[in-house]
């Protein structure tokens, strides 16, 4: 109590950390989706998830800017940008659309090698990506801040005192469209049938005609695709550059482990109580800014040793 | 690539292996077997634990590594991957039923059609094999983990009917059922073959069953098949008495 009053404690202000921790939330919940892709595809943990999602990014912004770093000097197309009252959102399509490519090349260049590796190799590939990626963004783009504006109008609404400031709220809408379109896919379309069993029963799946080294591939696309969603999303609020998703990747990973890494559902709801958490953690704690990173490791660890499935993962054995 | 018409020379055989040898890496399963599953009949593969019936099943499918030549409808299919020999009309049911356990019965039933596209044919053949098992209909919602063994391999041979194969592997499909479940199974797959024509090749130790239903019949032993002839011939034979039918 005393910590609280010390930080000027109110109830509106309570609830304003509340809203704009659930935006930050949302943020990580994007990117909790895309980690969750890729663990029921394959059960490995992508470490290079926001370093794809940072480079998709980049795409997005290359477009509305027309910055395309050291290869748009080499090749002379700097500059070139689209120049449309819609640009924000027609680069978001195309990276979107380029990032689910480009995870469907990582996958077919990078993991199928792999495939049938332990699990160890299979993380150490996602590290060694992840330091690819940076590298490449980092050569391309420098290690310097840019600016990337703005998705939605830089106001807020109000309402019984507490702002709602549409990029939280466009966010929010985002990940819960990002959600529904997922769950669609994945219960109601012979492709996402597909796509579940050949996780979960590889063997069977082959024996009757699925390509499941394809669907595998798939899944790296759609996961960079929604990864490319978050990245485009908090960059805005972050600035770009190369490290710009590490903190959210942290994030991401305590949301899907909190809400359980095998359901999408559960990701989105551990994302935004991380986010609403960290909100308070930072607001209420003296110093706690700083605490935040820790905090989201503590959340792993004690998840972990508590509750492996997560709130909302079924503690059950997938491969029979 | 075989010639188109080899299947007609061989005396219309749907499959046809030849000298088949196999191997876990450094574990030799086959040791050069040859059989032969005519169009349209039941063909039956018996043996003891170990003898290498499932392998056999895989060594059709793509799953072991393989020497010697494996023909479907005349195309050699050795060492091709599952899926492509799947998707040339091989359906195998694998020993242990391969039930896409969390995945409702509709659904198992869905992924054996997976690679059709005529919509309204899956439906038909929906309606055929819940003709068969009807009881699929109304549990059609129910996750397969809740089915009882017998229930889990009626729908595999389910699945593998909604795939509209040319040819039905099936590995044991008595493993661990009691022994009415275990008739009434062999008794839909005989009217299976009955009705549609479709050529079976049924893996079994239940040779007593498994010869009821089949026309002819091979005896593995270590990797080799020892025995061969009509069903009929083999279960007079002493050593099939003896070993397989306890008599
Ligand atoms: N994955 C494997 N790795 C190594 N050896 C194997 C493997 N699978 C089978 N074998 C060996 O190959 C031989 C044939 O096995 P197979 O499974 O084909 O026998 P089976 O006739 O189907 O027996 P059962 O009636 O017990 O199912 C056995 O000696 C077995 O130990
Ligand atoms: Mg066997």
């Amino acid at each position: 109590m005393h910590l609280l009053l010390a930080a000027g404690f109110t109830f509106t202000g309570l609830i304003q950390q509340v809203v704009s921790g659930a935006g930050a939330g949302a943020v990580y919940a994007t990117l909790a989706l895309a980690l969750v892709l890729i663990y029921r595809a394959m059960d490995v943990a992508n470490f290079a998830q926001g370093e794809m999602a940072m480079f998709s990014t980049y795409i997005a912004y290359a477009l509305v800017g027309g910055d395309f770093g050291l290869l748009g000097t080499k090749l002379g197309f700097n500059g070139l940008h689209l120049g449309l009252p819609q640009a924000f959102w027609i680069a978001f399509a195309i990276a979107v659309v380029a990032s689910f490519g480009l995870g469907i090349l990582i996958e077919r260049v990078l993991i199928r090698p792999f495939e049938g590796a332990p699990l160890l190799t299979l993380v150490i590939v996602t590290l060694g990506l992840f330091s690819i990626v940076n590298g490449l963004a980092g050569f391309n783009w420098g290690y310097v801040f840019k600016t990337f504006c703005c998705p939605f109008p830089q106001s807020a609404v109000n309402a019984g005192g507490v702002s709602f400031n549409y990029t939280d709220l466009g966010i929010i809408a985002v990940t819960v469209v990002i959600l529904v379109a997922m769950a669609v896919f994945f219960r109601y379309t012979k492709l996402g049938l597909a796509m579940r069993a050949a996780s979960l029963y590889p063997e069977s799946s082959r024996l009757v005609g699925v390509r499941t080294s394809w669907m595998l591939a798939l899944g790296w696309g759609l996961s960079a695709a929604v990864g490319a969603v978050s990245g485009i999303l908090v960059a805005p609020v972050v600035f770009l550059d190369p490290n710009m998703m590490q903190s959210v990747l942290l994030f991401a990973f305590a949301a899907a482990v909190l809400g359980g890494i095998e359901s999408p559902v559960g990701a989105v709801v551990g994302a935004l109580l991380i986010g609403i958490l960290l909100a308070l953690v930072g607001t209420y704690i003296p110093g706690g800014e700083n605490l935040r990173t820790p905090f989201a490791l503590l959340i792993i660890v004690v998840v972990l040793l508590l509750r492996p499935a997560g709130l909302l993962g079924r503690p059950e054995t997938r491969r029979v | 690539m075989a010639p188109p018409d080899s299947a007609s020379r061989n005396g219309h055989a749907l499959l046809e292996l030849r000298d088949v040898h196999a191997s876990y890496g450094p574990i030799r399963a086959l040791h050069g077997i040859s059989l032969a599953v005519p169009a349209g009949s039941v063909v039956a593969l018996l043996g003891a634990n170990g003898a290498g019936k499932t392998t056999t099943l895989r060594a059709v499918s793509g799953m072991v590594k393989t020497q010697g030549s494996v023909q479907f409808e005349g195309h050699e299919i050795t060492n091709g991957r599952p899926e492509d020999v799947a998707r040339l009309g091989i359906a195998h049911v694998p020993s242990g039923r391969g039930t896409m356990t969390q995945l409702t019965v509709w659904e198992n039933l869905q992924m054996g059609a997976y690679v059709r596209r005529d919509r309204g044919a899956i439906r038909r053949d929906f309606d055929r094999v819940t003709g068969y098992f009807p009881w699929m209909r109304e549990r059609r919602h129910q996750v397969a983990v809740t089915l009882s063994g017998g229930e889990q391999q009626m729908l595999a041979i389910g699945r593998a009917l909604m795939m509209r194969p040319r040819l039905l592997l099936l590995d044991e499909p008595s493993l661990g059922l009691a022994p009415l479940i275990v008739r009434q199974i062999f008794e839909i797959i005989a009217t299976i073959n009955r009705e549609e024509q479709l050529s079976t090749l049924v893996v079994e130790q239940n040779a007593n069953l498994a010869l009821k239903i089949a026309a002819r019949a091979y005896v593995l032993e270590v990797g080799r098949i020892v025995l061969e002839g009509s069903a009929s011939e083999l279960s007079r034979h002493e050593s099939v008495r003896k070993s397989y039918l306890g008599i």
